[in-house]
């Protein structure tokens, strides 16, 4: 029966040239907006470490003196140098590192290349482990290298390829601000997106090409990029960065149960009351421990814009969808005549209406293949666009299957209230009428 | 012309009728929020920049290694540049209008105050209100005497300046009516300084505090020096810019291979980056909109069609009965107007949600009321249109129909 419906339609649809393609079209341009906006927000809005981001956690604290306390205020949004390095020595969760961004002169050994300026992370070594980064060369430098502020370096797979043509370069030095760094590590690749363990350096942006300890940073005075906030008498002027009243600071931890995850709550909490003791701090205890899909919810990192897309093509789409509603029900209500017969000579009311919803089908299968061809357009357009997150624009598998659960719900509700109507018509009456 | 023949006839064709009803007050609703976002857009893409644009190139350039000399070296720089040809004015600034990149500060009325008033950003750099070419409106510019070493002030803050320019908009926001000149502000508790000029406008460069900050700035007469600023910005004329650019580029290579040109462009360039997101936002939506529009008008026009298509033999009645061409020709046409008011009238009020949903979530500002009659005429005009040409072709079916088999 089903071959029989096919042939129907299929006739059917090239009677009429025009509207059949003004409903494909139509229909395809609806799916092909959509499915580009919801490919880029899908994208946005990933897990950075999917089967690692649940144990990660980022703790705040509110070093502030009086001026300006409302209760109920945000803690800051990053920690102070002794701060960071007080909770970093206490060692109480499954792993921890203290980061912040940069940029450094790097000056190849080869003299073909120019120096260069090149975005640098300086951190602590759980980084690696806690982050789940992989090593192609090398291996990532220990606490111990953190302790001796030991000039080492672990450079990004693309760093590599630049500065040793992509062999194993670990034991060589490298020269960065006039010092000499020794490599231990190269890394393979490696983008989480957003980038979520420091905000202020582009939500979306490439992760770095050099990785430093941040002890031996300081030491070399390599250059600091990002967020700094300091209050009181603070100045943020570089060579007193440590002792000022100024956070610029990410500190990460990792708790790998939630009991471990309300203990540390508990012992943030301790610490504050400790350090107001001692006179450090000044507000009562009020600390965050915003797990990272929450901390990336609250800094609302996706760009308002990207929803604000997704929303206009979705509304895009739904009058595409009720014009080509609108088509097919006269198209079908056209067809009275034909179906009447039909009717007469013995077809069910629901073989005709399968009949119909054939038909739909073929506009829906057609326009969601068309849509697909469109989306996949409209993101090769995306990632020509000179913003942060251009290149992360592509479809996937769960977006593919997306798309076609899309193209398939959109013809069918296209369908459906047109081949319902139109299977609704007493035989008897279309016969004499005509 | 009696509607209510129409109107019948309409009745019999309910869910087509709805479905194109709809259709018409979806688009409207879009269309109208749509232009609105368009031109908030564009208007953004003007906010006053208070600059001499079109004659201003950066070169940002950065040093290696420790510079124990880097006020010798930056005046140096400094000399060389002001030689290259074409080059009326330079400076080294901290930082620039449109690169995203600030220094701020809070500011208060009162040293006793608890909590800053307002957080301005703050421009450090000799001459640089001269350079960038912001217009004084009160006041005077800075007096030689008055500049001090940024790097000095910030080891020292009792070497920091006494004296500060702000922007009208500030001046206005801090004392409102008031004659700015010569009233004091604190950047510290510490350090009060006097307001001795206000220009026009110096926007900030960066609008991460909100659009309605733009204009909070303060010029602060401090001279920058290498190990606190890397911008060197050039004043020359519009034609001579990407010249100056190439010459200033290779001059500070010359004075010193070891540093890296981080980047060199022009300031109407720097701009063009800077509102990029709202220029492709702005395209995205006229794209938006002009494909509704057509897909809106052939939905009209194969409903029309198939209307008149169906009815050809009771247009040969009535044309055999008397019916002029015209009658036929208005009644489709009227039968359109109809169908679109209804959906306008539909439409203007789901305009007016998706505005309130899009104040509320994406701050943007209430539709004004002038956009829902010409959102409204647009629409109308756009139906007639369509309608046009199934209309001429229902007009054209001769009284002789009436005599044929459907």
């Amino acid at each position: 029966m089903f071959g029989y419906y096919l042939d129907l339609a299929l006739h059917s649809l090239k009677r009429n040239r025009v509207l059949t393609a003004l409903m494909v079209m139509t229909l395809a341009l609806g799916i092909g907006a959509s499915m580009t906006t919801l490919t880029v927000l899908h994208v946005l809005s990933g897990d950075p470490l999917p089967g690692r981001s649940g144990q990660l956690y980022y703790p705040q604290l509110d070093p502030r003196d009086m001026d300006g306390y409302h209760p109920g205020d945000e803690p800051m949004a990053q920690v102070t140098w002794v701060d960071g390095m007080n909770l970093l020595h206490a060692a109480r969760a499954d792993r921890q590192a203290l980061m912040t961004g940069g940029a450094v002169p790097i000056q190849p050994a080869d003299s073909a290349i120019d120096p260069f300026y090149e975005d640098a992370r300086y951190t602590t070594a759980d980084f690696f482990p806690m982050f789940q980064v992989p090593f192609l060369y090398g291996h990532p430098w220990s606490g111990a290298d953190d302790e001796a502020h030991a000039r080492v370096v672990v450079l990004s797979r693309g760093m590599n390829d630049k500065l040793f043509g992509g062999k194993d370069s670990t034991g060589q030095t490298l020269r960065m601000n006039d010092a000499a760094f020794r490599v231990v590590g190269v890394l393979d690749s490696w983008r989480p997106s957003p980038h979520f363990y420091d905000v202020n350096m582009g939500n979306y942006s490439d992760s770095e090409g050099v990785f430093v300890p941040l002890s031996a940073s300081r030491d070399v005075r390599l250059s600091r990029n990002g967020s700094i906030d300091c209050w009181g008498k603070g100045g943020g002027d570089d060579d007193h960065i440590e002792t000022s009243p100024c956070v610029w600071l990410q500190y990460w931890v990792q708790l790998d149960t939630p009991a471990k995850a309300s203990a540390y709550k508990e012992y943030l909490t301790h610490y504050v009351q400790e350090q107001k003791a001692l006179g450090r701090f000044q507000r009562p205890p009020n600390v965050r421990l915003r797990g990272l899909t929450e901390w990336l919810d609250y800094n609302k990192v996706v760009p308002s814009d990207v929803r604000l897309q997704m929303w206009l093509a979705l509304g895009f789409l739904l009058v595409c969808l009720v014009n080509t509603m609108g088509l097919m029900l006269t198209k079908f209500l056209r067809r009275r005549g034909e179906l009447g017969v039909r009717r007469a000579l013995g077809a069910s009311r629901r073989a005709v209406f399968a009949q119909l919803l054939v038909e739909s089908g073929i506009v829906g299968v057609v326009g969601g293949a068309i849509g697909l061809l469109l989306a996949l357009l409209g993101l090769w357009i995306v990632r020509r666009q000179p913003s942060d997150y251009a290149e992360l624009a592509h479809l996937d598998a769960s977006m593919l299957l997306i798309t076609l659960v899309l193209a398939v719900c959109a013809s069918l509700a296209a369908g459906l209230l047109p081949s319902w109507r139109a299977c609704q018509i007493a035989p008897a009456l279309q016969l004499k009428s005509n | 012309m009696d509607v209510r023949p129409i109107l019948s006839s309409l009745l019999r064709h309910k869910t087509t009728a709805l479905l194109l009803v709809l259709e018409i007050a979806l688009t409207c609703a879009i269309v109208c929020n749509a232009v609105f976002m368009i031109s908030q857009r564009l208007q953004r893409m003007q906010m006053t920049g208070g600059i001499a644009e079109t004659e201003l190139v950066e070169v940002q350039s950065a040093s290696i290694g420790a510079l124990p000399d880097a006020k010798a070296r930056t005046a140096a720089d400094l000399e060389a540049l002001r030689r290259i040809p074409g080059v009326k004015a330079v400076t080294l600034a901290t930082q620039l209008p449109f690169t995203n990149s600030s220094w701020n500060t809070g500011i208060m009325l009162d040293p006793t105050q608890k909590e800053s008033t307002l957080n301005a950003t703050t421009y450090f750099g000799e001459n640089l209100v001269g350079v960038l070419g912001a217009q004084l409106v009160a006041g005077r510019d800075f007096n030689a005497d008055e500049y001090t070493d940024l790097g000095d002030a910030q080891k020292d803050p009792s070497k920091a300046s006494k004296v500060v320019i702000v922007t009208s908009a500030l001046a206005e926001r801090l004392w409102p009516g008031q004659n700015p000149l010569g009233k004091t502000i604190w950047m510290g508790k510490d350090s009060p300084q006097q307001v001795v000029g206000v220009v026009k406008a110096l926007i900030r460069p960066s609008l991460s505090n909100g659009d309605n900050t733009a204009q909070w700035t303060l010029v602060i007469p401090m001279r920058a020096s290498l190990d606190n600023a890397s911008d060197y910005v050039l004043r020359t004329t519009p034609e001579q810019r990407d010249a100056v650019i190439k010459a200033a580029a290779a001059t500070l290579h010359k004075i010193d291979p070891h540093r890296v040109i981080l980047d060199k462009k022009s300031m109407s360039q720097l701009r063009e980056e800077f509102f990029h997101n709202d220029r492709a936002m702005a395209g995205l939506l006229v794209g938006v909109i002009a494909v509704l529009l057509v897909v809106t008008a052939f939905g009209i026009v194969g409903l029309a069609s198939f209307w008149v298509a169906q009815r050809h033999r009771q247009i040969g009645v009535r044309r055999a009965l008397g019916a002029t061409r015209r009658n036929i020709l208005h009644y489709f046409q009227t039968e359109n107007f109809l169908l679109a008011s209804i959906g306008i009238a539909i439409g203007m009020a789901f305009a007016y949600g998706i505005n309130l949903l899009l104040m509320r979530y994406y701050e943007l500002p209430r539709l004004p009321a002038l956009y829902f009659p010409v959102g409204a005429l647009s629409l109308w005009l756009l139906g007639q249109l369509a309608v046009l040409g199934p209309a001429l072709r229902a007009a054209a079916v001769p009284p002789v129909e009436a005599t044929r088999a459907a």
